[in-house]
């Protein structure tokens, strides 16, 4: 596919940035050195997409090319202790692990005590053991995706989190991704590598938060997350960011025989964030649920992009996402469920809906079915509407504030994605958080 | 307690009020019946302050407050309520917690401490018994896949639990069972206590069987044309509105 390319001076100066940094760090990891020269080169080839693309249409990167973004690398000063980022956990009993400006702050974590077959850690730490090396890059395509690529060129230490072979983790693992540019605009890499092996069960909650500040960062997040055979994982991902940040993530899941997978994208902060999830059901029997919630206001951009791609026969996908637009704010959805030849007795279900909360809001949906075999069934529906009126009387009626009201209509229409979540505890938590921005929007 | 002079109103552009006058004293149940079209419910989506009604004349004072000058939200906390003809459906909001807020946003308004969560249930319980709703229907969300009778049920389950002063009830009748229409009756009876007022709309006699008016006013072309007890109704039942609407129109034409 054609990309255009950004050309002029502070672009120029970003490629010289990543090849400083490779200069420095490119034999860190003799393993993947290689292919990580190879990224860059590509990064450099394809460049940053334009709006021209068909894929990343309402997406303006041009502010990447009016400054200069840093790379702070690895020789970061912590600032954060483990007081200061309680606030962001989602559940009293989760393992912790926090990431600072794109690197793994260990005083501020919490792995002590993990139970028997459960690893968290680095690539640098991790790096001997064969199955990470063997999965690390092998299934986020840098070669397809241009910000896979520059991550794949520049990432600092990847975060590894490896659930044995039947292992089963009863405490959440969350993972708290922090920015805080004091002066200098920063480009933050977050790499993150997810094995749950053979009839393991693991649930991560990878949330992503930054410090006030002026200075503009950029994330660009990649997840690669491998399920093996009989194995469960459930997943958050939720971006709660100031407006300082854009953000762009690749979530890759490739899924073996007879796996689950529960994951719920929820986008509340950041002035631009654009999600890319792409799930592979590689095998026979595999079921996935992908949700989602974006609520958007004042300028923001919400870009969700889903790819569940049915390989293989027998298997199911679910799909809900649900859009909240205010202000002057724009959504983007476009989910393509893609079913391959092989891949009979499909079941896979689409389902995007929104509500815009004043005139200038806008909402793109693009539901996309391609189909190449012959006995499935498949469904996909997309719906923009506004909030009921009739209801909204209703609640006023009985005494209830205008504002109040409809803060309670949202809050209903956004619940429904987040009363799938099993954990009570997070699911109680990720309430309160939308219940902020709702009500933020409404006053 | 609510004094209504002259009311004339219009829903897109066309007037249904055409000086409608009606006075309701602390305690008194007046029933409103009157031929399709004739303006009863309009009369109720006027008092509980639905925007797409215009007023274009006359006056409407609740406890000496001119209550078209009110939003439907200060209206239910000055203590007007409605039973609504045709309950909303509210997904993903549960009878419970919309109740609570309800009530809470009600209390505020008043100046009184709002409920905890404790307080709140056991005065749930404790009028959930008049309406003989069940446990689940509170966790339920708000009307919901309830039925006709559930929702009429649900709508005097939320007087009982805001205990206004006043309270309009819009057919309330209409598409009851006669199990659920002596509930919902019940229901209603429970409440008065010589002080409330209750305007009953409704289009049969039946219901004022069981919620027994002081005063029945017929309804027609959009004014109270006649006025009486409840005997009133009965002879409504018996000989239909056409002898009304034949005295009306001949005074008209006279």
């Amino acid at each position: 596919m054609e990309t255009e390319i950004l050309k002029n001076n502070s672009t120029i100066s970003m490629y010289a940035e990543l090849e400083a940094y490779q200069e420095i760090y490119g034999n860190q990891f003799p393993e993947i050195a290689g292919a990580r020269i190879d990224a860059l080169n590509v990064f450099r080839n394809t460049g940053i997409p334009t709006t021209k693309h068909e894929e990343w249409k309402y997406v303006n990167f041009s502010f990447l090319s009016k400054q200069s973004y840093k790379l702070q690398g690895q020789n970061s000063v912590f600032n954060l202790t483990a007081g200061d980022v309680e606030k962001y956990k989602l559940s009293a009993n989760s393992f912790s692990v926090v990431v600072e400006n794109g690197n793994f702050n260990i005083n501020a974590s919490n792995v002590t005590g993990l139970p028997k077959g459960l690893t968290i850690g680095t690539f640098s730490a991790l790096g001997n053991d064969a199955r990470v090396v063997k999965h690390l890059l092998n299934h986020a395509d840098y070669k397809q995706e241009p910000f896979v690529a520059q991550n794949t060129a520049i990432f600092y230490d990847p975060i590894v989190i490896i659930a044995d072979k039947n292992a089963v983790c009863p405490n959440d693992i969350q993972v708290i991704i922090i920015s805080d540019a004091k002066e200098q605009a920063l480009l933050i890499p977050i790499r993150i590598l997810v094995i749950a092996e053979p009839g393991s069960e693991i649930s991560i909650l990878e949330t992503y938060h930054s410090m006030e500040s002026s200075a503009a960062v950029f994330v660009n997040a990649v997840s690669e997350v491998v399920i093996q055979e009989n194995a469960k994982v459930n997943y958050i991902k939720l971006q709660n960011e100031e407006l300082n940040v854009s953000h762009v993530n690749f979530h890759q899941v490739n899924m073996a025989k007879n796996s689950n997978h529960h994951i719920t994208t929820i986008s509340l902060g950041g002035s631009l964030v654009r999600n890319n999830l792409h799930i592979r059901l590689d095998d026979i029997n595999c079921s996935t649920y992908l949700n989602g919630l974006y609520i958007a206001d004042g300028n923001q951009l919400m870009d969700n992009h889903s790819l569940v791609d049915h390989a293989m026969p027998n298997c199911y996908s679910n799909e809900l996402y649900k859009g909240i637009i205010g202000g002057d704010a724009t959504g983007v959805f476009n989910g393509k469920i893609f079913v391959r030849k092989d891949a009979q007795k499909t079941n896979a279900y689409q389902s995007n809906k929104n509500i815009l909360l004043s005139d200038n809001a806008s909402m793109n949906a693009k539901p996309q079915l391609e189909i190449f075999a012959d006995d499935v069934k498949c469904s996909h529906g997309a719906t923009i509407g506004q909030i009921d009126e009739e209801a909204l009387f209703y609640l006023r009626a009985r005494g209830i504030g205008e504002a109040s009201a409809r803060a309670l209509l949202n809050h209903a229409f956004a619940a429904d994605v987040i009363d799938q979540i099993p954990d009570e505890q997070v699911k109680d938590k990720l309430l309160e958080i939308i219940s902020e921005k709702l009500n933020a929007i409404n006053n | 307690m609510l004094s209504i002079k002259d009311l004339k109103a219009s829903v897109e552009e066309k007037q249904i009020l055409n000086g409608l006058s009606l006075d309701v004293k602390p305690g008194e149940v007046h029933a409103i019946m009157g031929p399709n079209g004739s303006g009863k419910s309009t009369l109720a989506s006027v008092l509980a302050g639905r925007e797409e009604y215009e007023v274009q004349g006359g006056e409407v004072t609740f406890n000496g407050q001119d209550l078209l000058e009110m939003s439907p939200e200060d209206r239910a906390r000055a203590g007007v309520f409605l039973a609504f003809q045709y309950p909303v459906e509210i997904p993903g909001v549960s009878n419970a917690n919309f109740l609570k807020t309800a009530v809470n946003e009600v209390r505020k308004s008043k100046g009184e401490e709002v409920l905890d969560s404790k307080q709140f249930l056991k005065l749930m319980q404790e009028k959930m018994k008049l309406v003989e709703m069940d446990k689940t229907m509170t966790q339920r969300s708000v009307n919901e896949g309830f039925s006709g009778g559930e929702k009429k049920r649900n709508e005097i389950f939320q007087m009982a639990m805001l205990e206004p002063q006043l309270a309009i009830l819009d057919e309330t009748d209409s598409g009851l069972d006669i199990d659920a229409l002596r509930i919902v009756s019940n229901g209603v009876n429970a409440l008065r206590d010589g002080k409330r007022s209750f305007v009953v709309i409704t289009h049969y006699q039946r219901l004022l069987d069981y919620i027994v008016p002081d005063f029945v006013h017929v309804l027609y072309k959009g004014r109270i044309v006649k006025t009486g007890t409840k005997e009133l109704a009965l002879e409504l039942e018996e000989k239909g509105y056409d002898w009304i609407k034949d005295e009306v129109d001949a005074t008209i034409n006279a």
